[in-house]
């Protein structure tokens, strides 16, 4: 299975999502065309509702652990509570660029 | 000394600690570089450690509190979080703060 469809996976059985996107943007990254390294996640759930932004980080990391450990580099993680989402109008930072140091 | 030991000393010597790869002057990662221009924007005196300059860092401070990427923000001994959690913590005024209540309190 591809990395992002294994991600897709994980998050999908562990967490009860309303919301989820999983962007591979490894190439913005200092690694080879077609790498599965970089990944931008956006979560959407109620779980998260009451949960500090540490705890939803860990919940998540804990879920990837495997793929995190098959070469998974960098993770940026925005986990939301559904009001959040609304707030933001389904906003997320964007992610900075590479500065090359692996 | 234990490496682990050697982390501890690290996070509880200085009250702002940030693991990143290269320096505040040279990030040598975007994210890195992300917060350590957000600490600099709080005026937070901080410390940071290159985790590129130090392979054994590297490679154990995933353990010390159970985080598995870089960069790492911690504030009196604790694990603030990475790129993200600062950054949210930064727009939301909270990292402000916790900068201020942090270097407040040594001086």
């Amino acid at each position: 299975m591809k990395i992002q469809a294994k991600i897709e996976h994980l998050l999908k059985t562990g967490l009860h999502l309303q919301h989820l996107e999983v962007i591979n943007e490894s190439g913005g990254h200092n690694v080879p065309e077609g790498s599965e390294t970089h990944f931008k996640l956006v979560m959407v759930s109620s779980e998260f509702d009451n949960m500090p932004l540490l705890a939803r980080h860990r919940k998540v990391y804990a879920l990837l652990d495997e793929v995190l450990r098959e070469g998974v580099h960098a993770l940026a993680i925005h986990a939301l509570t559904g009001r959040e989402w609304r707030e933001r109008h389904g906003d997320v930072p964007l992610s900075p660029p590479c500065l090359g140091g692996g | 000394m234990d490496v682990m030991e050697k982390i501890k000393q690290q996070v509880e010597g200085h009250p702002i600690v940030l693991y990143m790869k290269g320096s505040p002057q040279f990030p040598m990662c975007g994210f890195s570089s992300h917060v350590a221009q957000a600490l600099q924007a709080c005026g937070a005196d901080f410390v940071h450690v290159d985790v590129l300059a130090d392979p054994e860092i590297r490679a154990n401070l995933p353990r010390y509190a159970n985080w598995p990427t870089f960069p790492q923000l911690y504030i009196n001994g604790e694990l603030v979080g990475g790129c993200d959690i600062v950054m949210e913590l930064y727009q939301q005024g909270e990292l402000q703060k916790m900068v201020q209540a942090a270097n407040s309190a040594v001086s």
